[in-house]
């Protein structure tokens, strides 16, 4: 029971971390058809940023500062980069992003060197906030759950209570018709782009010190932030949270139960031995094939439901 | 008010408008006439700006020619597309809020007056525009045009898959406009409304105008509607 409870909080925490990395890809896929490889890349610079801001005015300031300058980096490349190769199709565009992850990449490992860097959770939230069954929940984790709570309530009211939200909503479905209405498309494509990016950069100054700050770090989220933005489905917002929570649970659940196909056979009364077929493919573990789950599961929906689960068109 | 002159535009390799001319005084209904296929849509489109054109496009004196569909929108043009393109999942009124070109800024028509017109889209007012039926989309797709004041609306096939008695609102709610001092450049497949409220009407063949003239003179005119008109 306290492995389900502490497993349950912490996949919860994971899939905030991970909403809050795909809603910003969720909306950006949706309304402009850009397949955004670099959007992991503002989740590392956020981590970076956060970290260097840090070390001059401590972590409060950059919680303000670096996602900050993650949407002026957003809107920039949208600006410049984005929108002049919009024009040679979703080709080019996947390429430029693909390019611009490897480039940020390495931009951070001449800037930051190779090694993870020492960003650390503030000494302020630096302690268990409670224990269960002798387990210590740490406080910060309960901040990353408030951060991305009010995160999530931020775009729910924004995007439900506010005309620019509106014009969002209908651009996610019909850009074109937008803009016949009178409302300045590629102003909008570059906010939400700069907001999108922001929110990266967010989960990276939450995220960067509760796991590791190193370069690897946008390959390593990358992957499994489409995988979210797939499974939950184009142009559905709630979609989104929904596969961010349910991938952060699979995720984190997978790693504790240590369990094989072999151990459930046994419960039946049959016995695995190294003899039986297939032994290899029986024995093998929970644990190990965890981080593989949410690719299997992104696979079958492509080929099942191809809007995701709740999408309002295919992807 | 609109003058095209010599307008050409292209899907690909593909030469849809091959030199098009229209106009379209203040205040004056006009419509363009043709069989599927011919470029009446790429016409309403290239004027918006939501497809390239190449040629002369000038409103009010103006060329708008190379604008964005937004700015040609602030330029006084309402489009009301042949698809509908209602906004799904808001609802009626946040559909038609998004008409409005600034929040709260009202010019020719608010919501009373589309809710009197149309009482159906009041009593649903708070549900999403996605579960309408194709009738009240129609009626929602133009309301929501004029919600932005244009002095010129473009509406394409309004009529299209509508039962009579809907073509028949359709039918009032286009004098509705007309009696504003709306200008209005209605796409139709079908003669019966364009006869009825036009003053001019235009014919599209392949690409370009081949028929310009009154309701009389397109009746009086055998060969241009058998063949260039009728099934």
């Amino acid at each position: 029971m306290e492995v389900f409870i502490v497993s349950l909080l912490n996949g919860l925490v994971y899939g905030m971390l991970l909403f809050m990395l795909a809603s910003g890809l969720t909306l950006i896929l949706s309304m402009m058809g850009v397949l955004n490889f670099a959007h992991a890349s503002a989740y590392m610079l956020g981590a970076y940023f956060a970290y260097t801001i840090s070390l001059y005015v401590g972590f409060w300031p950059a919680l303000i500062i670096a996602p900050i300058l993650c949407g002026f980096v957003g809107a920039a490349i949208e600006m410049w980069g984005l929108r002049r190769v919009h024009r040679n199709g979703h080709i080019a565009e996947l390429l430029f992003t693909f390019g611009l992850a490897l480039i940020i990449e390495k931009g951070v490992q001449m800037g930051w060197g190779l090694l993870p860097v020492p960003y650390r959770v503030p000494a302020l939230l630096d302690f268990p906030l409670f224990s269960i069954y002798g387990t210590n929940f740490p406080a910060y984790r309960a901040f990353m759950l408030l951060i991305s709570g009010m995160m999530f309530g931020a775009i729910w009211l924004g995007l439900t209570r506010t005309r620019i939200g509106l014009v969002i909503q209908a651009a996610l479905t019909h850009p074109e018709m937008v803009g016949a209405l009178g409302h300045n498309v590629p102003r909008i494509f570059t906010l939400v782009f700069a907001a999108g990016t922001a929110l990266a950069g967010l989960a990276g100054v939450i995220g960067g010190n509760y796991q590791v700050t190193e370069p690897a770090m946008a390959f390593t989220m990358g992957p499994i932030v489409f995988v979210v933005v797939v499974f939950g489905g184009l142009g559905s917002l709630t979609g989104c949270f929904i596969a961010s929570i349910l991938m952060g649970l699979i995720q984190t659940f997978a790693v504790v139960f240590d369990v094989s196909l072999a151990d459930l056979l046994a419960k039946i009364g049959f016995i695995v031995t190294a003899k039986t077929p297939l032994a290899e493919v029986l024995t093998v573990t929970l644990p190990r094939i965890g981080a593989l789950l949410p690719f299997l599961m992104m696979v079958l929906i492509l080929v099942f439901r191809p809007r995701g689960l709740m999408g309002t068109r295919d992807t | 008010m609109l003058e095209v002159q010599d307008l050409h535009a292209y899907y690909g390799k593909s030469h849809i408008l091959q030199g098009v001319d229209i106009s379209i005084g203040a205040g004056e209904i006009v419509s363009l006439l043709g069989r599927n296929g011919v470029g009446r849509s790429t016409t309403c489109k290239a004027i918006m700006g939501l497809v390239a054109p190449v040629g002369k496009v000038s409103f009010k004196n103006s060329s708008i020619a190379g604008l964005r569909p937004d700015q040609i929108a602030h330029a006084g043009i309402g489009y009301v597309p042949e698809d509908r393109q209602v906004f799904p999942g808001l609802t009626v009124r946040q559909n038609l809020e998004l008409g409005l070109k600034r929040a709260g800024v009202f010019g020719r028509w608010n919501f009373e007056d589309v809710y009197k017109l149309f009482p159906n889209l009041g009593e649903r007012q708070d549900n999403p525009a996605g579960v309408l039926s194709g009738g009240e989309q129609q009626m929602l797709t133009m309301c929501r045009a004029l919600m932005g004041d244009p002095d010129l609306v473009i509406i394409d096939e309004p009529t299209e898959g509508l039962a009579p008695k809907l073509v028949e609102q359709v039918g009032t709610l286009l004098d509705e406009i007309a009696s504003r001092g709306v200008s209005i450049l209605l796409v139709e497949q079908k003669l019966t409304i364009a006869l009825k409220i036009s003053k001019r009407l235009y014919v599209m063949g392949h690409g370009r105008i081949v028929f310009e003239g009154s309701p009389g003179g397109l009746m009086a005119n055998d060969a241009i509607r058998k063949e260039w008109l009728e099934v």
